[in-house]
């Protein structure tokens, strides 16, 4: 399998579309930005699993997102985080 | 934040109160279960993300109105009769078959 794309720390955005299908990524956290806290195994891609096999296997990668930037009139303190795990197909590098 | 993808998409909406009361887990739940890791195991389904698709694809009234074991059981039957595993003939004589058995011993 091919090296991991992204790298720890690396500021990372996580795309906004919806495919039709059972996709993992909740509607929260679509367009957001965040950095990359860990690079995390391999698994089926979800998407091709609908009438498929999954393949190819995608890495996934656990994202840190400010919970400030995601949430409207948050509630909590300002060093909050979330963490989510992404597939690879749906980041791409954020400035 | 972006349109939610269906009535499962809930994370940021207010959920209301949580039901945190014990509830059993009924013998024809624990068959449902079984069955879906047996599809899997033999390969007539792919991945939980099949049955997840099924779920996601209930209209929202049927989301709303089935039960956790419910939403399963109607995805893996759409997916076995999608795949060709079963036809939907089959699948209505047998529920036919269980609800005349059910009747016949009085627990229906």
């Amino acid at each position: 399998m091919n090296e991991p794309v992204f790298h720890v720390g690396q500021r990372v955005r996580i795309a906004d579309r919806t495919p039709p299908v059972h996709h993992r990524v909740p509607s929260y956290a679509k367009g957001q930005v965040g950095v990359i806290e860990r690079v995390c195994g391999l698994h089926g891609e979800p998407e091709k699993f609908i009438r498929g096999d999954g393949k190819p296997p995608q890495r996934i990668y656990r994202v840190r997102i400010a919970q400030p930037e995601l949430w409207t009139n948050y509630e909590g303190t300002d060093g909050d985080k979330l963490e989510i795990e992404i597939f690879e197909h749906w980041l791409e590098a954020a400035e | 934040m972006s349109e939610p993808w269906g009535p499962h998409d809930l994370g940021g909406q207010d959920g209301g109160p949580i039901d945190l009361a014990e509830h059993d887990t009924a013998y024809w739940e624990w068959q449902i279960d079984a069955m879906v890791r047996l599809a899997l195991k033999k390969g007539l389904i792919s991945d939980f993300a099949e049955l997840r698709d099924g779920i996601e694809q209930l209209t929202p009234e049927d989301y709303a109105r089935c039960t956790y074991y419910e939403r399963w059981a109607k995805s893996l039957a759409y997916a076995l009769v999608s795949r060709g595993v079963i036809d939907e003939k089959q699948l209505d004589e047998k529920i036919a078959a269980v609800k005349a058995r059910q009747e016949a011993e009085g627990d229906a």
